[in-house]
């Protein structure tokens, strides 16, 4: 089930490269069998700094927006 | 995992800097280049100082960015494996326009000034490359330039914040910064400033993955205003 408190992951889209688990501050993502994966229980900060260096958009951190 | 360190050969193969050249060339240009490492966070090159070497991308993401003296921080490029940067003052002389910044684990391959002024010099099909390069560059920071200058982005923002929020028993459209600057015509950096600047006059709050309007009015205004 998808967590909305996470960045989101497009396996199909991933190539395993790691730029996004190097470049995340709280070592929340890991490469699982050349596959980005979320550490059970890391809690997002959402500094989108995975998305931002994702070039094939396999992990997105969408917002959602609520009138408050 | 690719994260692995790019070879020099297959670095320079894949740069459209020395497409065109044969083997021969490349090995050539190779034997330039020199290596440096860098630390997550750690300053690679600082604006305003006098760098003059040309940087590839051998592993890790590099963030340019200038800062303003309010401590404001504008992105221009987010520089992945096998990119480049500090074009500028290896082309123009002079000091760094922009500053650089290691986001991951990071190794560079340098090409000095001087000596890319001896490729050039000798392979006139480099100098076409860099040309349509920086054409390309020119492109991308003109738009940029529009962009800042003239604000319109904020106003596209603030109205696609307001076509897409939920009121909070209906849960609204999800969008990532990626979605926004694509339906705003714009560089995703941009967004991410757009969205700063609402956070700091207070019409929206930022709350992890949660974009709060705070004050509708305000942001209406903001949405109608045309530049």
């Amino acid at each position: 089930m998808e967590n909305s408190m996470t960045p989101q992951i497009n396996r199909d889209r991933c190539d395993g490269c790691g730029l996004c688990v190097m470049v995340c501050w709280l070592d929340g993502l890991v490469i699982i069998n050349g596959v980005v994966a979320i550490v059970e229980g890391v809690e997002c900060d959402w500094c989108t700094q995975c998305e931002a260096v994702c070039i094939n958009e396999a992990i997105t951190c969408p917002y959602e927006v609520i009138l408050g | 995992m690719k994260s692995n360190i790019i070879p020099r050969m297959e670095l320079l193969k894949a740069s459209p800097y020395f497409s065109g050249l044969s083997i021969t060339e490349l090995e050539e240009v190779s034997r330039l280049l020199f290596e440096r490492s860098y630390e997550r966070d750690e300053i690679i090159l600082a604006e305003g100082d006098e760098t003059g070497a040309l940087y590839f991308v051998a592993s890790g993401a590099v963030k340019v960015f200038r800062a303003s003296a309010d401590g404001k921080e504008q992105i221009l490029a987010i520089v992945l494996p096998e990119e480049a940067f500090n074009e500028t003052p290896v082309f123009n002389g002079g000091i760094n326009p922009a500053s650089a910044q290691a986001m991951t684990p990071v190794v560079v391959y340098g090409l000095n000034s001087g000596d890319m002024e001896a490729v050039l010099r000798a392979k006139p099909q480099v100098a076409m490359n860099v040309i349509r390069i920086m054409a390309k560059k020119l492109r991308y920071l003109v738009s940029l330039v529009e962009e800042l200058s003239f604000k319109r982005v904020i106003s596209r923002i603030a109205r696609i914040l307001l076509d897409y929020a939920g009121d909070g028993a209906a849960a609204g459209m999800r969008l990532t910064q990626r979605d926004m600057a694509a339906m705003a015509g714009t560089a995703r950096e941009v967004v991410g400033r757009s969205l700063k600047e609402l956070v700091e006059n207070g019409t929206i709050r930022m709350e992890r993955h949660r974009i709060i309007i705070s004050d509708r009015d305000a942001l209406e205004d903001i949405a109608e205003q045309s530049f």
